[in-house]
């Protein structure tokens, strides 16, 4: 069958052979995972069977369940202060995937240029070029702590760009940004009239300060798709629920293909994520000082056996460099599978500028991480 | 709970070099904080949970909870009752409970019959005790936060983005 060929251009596969080496591997300890390693709190689980055996089996209304919009918005303007309508400026997504790709797909032409992180998460280069938009590298390292500054935005600019992608924390780099770090690349930003995707779905496992939202700054409301979702704050991964907000206009261009495309999120997760934001925030309190103190251990570990890591301000994530062991991250990565069963993502999976580096995750037990730094320790000894 | 308590409190196996990078204090500071604890009775022991279900060569335990009505001493009220009660290496857990009676005591035995024994012949002809009621435990399904069900394979992939 003939395939279409911007489907075919797509990136990567390199990776892909050490994804199925890995998926077909027994006994691996994994620090390759980009989820928690908790269960979905059992008030929730217990909400989402409660709704079947009530018999909520339908579709809900495109946008999403009119309670669950307004809890959203109302958990926003507690938390944040963030005044968002529930029935206008928010729409509930399959996910922060599907709210990438409607954002992207909402706001370009084609040809029209976006600012995309490198490294940044798989899909962010992927969805620009399948909405016919041509991405342009925002290049970032370790001696930056893999941050981009308003300076380097305002520069690329220069290549007339629409749109800017921003994640923080980050996927995989775990950086994030200050108050300041953000109100100078909102004044860029304005300056530029750029519009802003900011996919803040780890904003609560921020560890050295608050989260500010990108769209809480002044003026930046009405140019800011605001992502988020259930995934990481509330170990709801595979319910597949996050939500969009922005300007009406925006939300309704995304509500627009949302309804084409996916017509409604499920109803059992959205009536699981009712309950999550109904009930107490101590699991997520909990899961937050767990993570915080693997990151201490983790970035102290790898420091120590010579993989040079920063410490990331956020997320579950640790990017240490490889670079003083080898040049080629997919290499390495597989080797060190088989030769010590531990799985680890090669830093080239998120974009050219990674080679050389490595994504730990560590959102897995104590006792495994710590095994597996005493494995990957005698490996570099070799 | 102090940092280091609770750390402990869920791996007491765990080095002070270890708490030390997860804590990110030093190690010195952690030996002397638990030092400390240790001394002041803070901590009480180090101890393994152990679900003794699925230890088939051995000969299973019989726990029993019991409700007893005490009549309170002048000044002294319930503890001097509780302290003669909880002496015995018999009882467990011993609480003062609000409700319809007084103490609830955890007594374990080798069978039915042992615990029945120091029921008849220790707890109830106590003078002050006007009363028990005692439950045998069939099964445990969940003890002090563990749930007490051989670990289940776990679900999640071994890598995803």
């Amino acid at each position: 069958m003939d395939i279409s060929k911007k489907v075919e251009q797509l990136k990567p596969s390199g990776i892909r052979l050490f994804f199925d080496l890995v998926l077909n591997m027994k006994d691996v300890i994994s620090l390759g995972v980009g989820e928690p390693d908790f269960v979905t709190p059992w008030h929730i689980r217990e909400k989402a069977i409660f709704s079947l055996e009530q018999g909520y089996t339908s579709y809900t209304s495109n946008k999403g369940i009119i309670e669950l919009r307004r809890l959203i918005c109302h958990h926003l303007q507690k938390r944040h202060g963030l005044a968002y309508d529930p029935e206008e400026e928010t729409l509930i997504t399959v996910g922060v995937s599907e709210g990438l790709d409607l954002a992207v797909r909402a706001i370009l032409n084609p040809g029209d240029k976006v600012l995309v992180p490198d490294p940044s998460y798989v899909s962010y280069p992927a969805v620009v070029e399948l909405a016919g938009g041509k991405v342009i590298l925002l290049k970032t390292d370790i001696h930056n702590g893999f941050k981009f500054s308003a300076r380097e935005i305002d520069k690329l600019c220069a290549k007339g760009a629409k749109a800017l992608m921003i994640n923080y924390p980050c996927n995989p780099t775990g950086a994030s940004y200050t108050k300041k770090e953000l109100l100078e690349i909102a004044r860029v930003a304005e300056r530029r009239d750029l519009i802003v995707i900011s996919d803040e779905v780890y904003d609560e496992l921020t560890y050295d300060f608050d989260h500010t939202p990108l769209s809480s700054l002044p003026g930046m409301k009405k140019r800011v798709i605001y992502l988020n979702g259930f995934s990481k704050a509330f170990a709801m991964t595979g319910f597949r629920l996050g939500w969009a907000c922005g300007p009406a206009k925006v939300i309704a261009a995304m509500t627009k293909i949302h309804q084409y495309t996916m017509l409604c999120a499920s109803i059992t997760s959205q009536m699981a994520a009712l309950e999550a934001l109904r009930g107490n925030n101590h699991d997520v309190l909990d899961m937050k000082k767990e993570y915080m103190r693997r990151r201490r251990f983790v970035v102290s570990r790898l420091n120590e056996i010579g993989l040079d890591c920063h410490m990331p301000e956020g997320a579950f994530y640790v990017f240490p460099s490889i670079k003083r062991f080898s040049k080629n991250s997919v290499e390495f990565a597989t080797d060190l599978l088989k030769k010590k069963n531990v799985a680890l993502v090669p830093g080239v999976a998120f974009g050219s500028s990674s080679e050389g580096y490595v994504r730990i995750s560590y959102a897995s037990s104590y006792e495994n991480l710590k095994e597996a730094l005493l494995r990957i320790e005698s490996y570099l000894k070799q | 709970m102090n940092e280091i308590l609770e750390i402990l409190s869920h791996n007491a196996r765990i080095t002070p070099e270890e708490i030390a990078k997860l804590t990110g204090q030093s190690v010195s500071a952690v030996k002397n904080a638990v030092k400390k604890y240790e001394k002041d009775g803070v901590i009480v022991q180090y101890k393994t949970v152990i679900n003794k279900e699925l230890l088939e060569d051995t000969h299973p335990l019989v726990r029993a909870l019991i409700e007893v009505s005490i009549t309170p001493q002048k000044d002294v009220g319930f503890d001097y009752i509780a302290e003669r009660i909880y002496s015995f290496p018999e009882v467990k857990s011993c609480y003062l409970v609000s409700g319809t009676y007084d103490l609830l005591v955890e007594v374990e035995g080798e069978n039915i019959q042992t615990v029945s024994n120091f029921i008849a012949s220790k707890l109830s002809p106590m003078s002050n005790v006007r009363g028990t009621a005692t439950h045998f435990l069939l099964k445990k399904y969940k003890e002090d936060g563990h749930t007490l069900k051989k670990g289940k394979e776990k679900q999640r992939l071994n890598i995803s983005y």
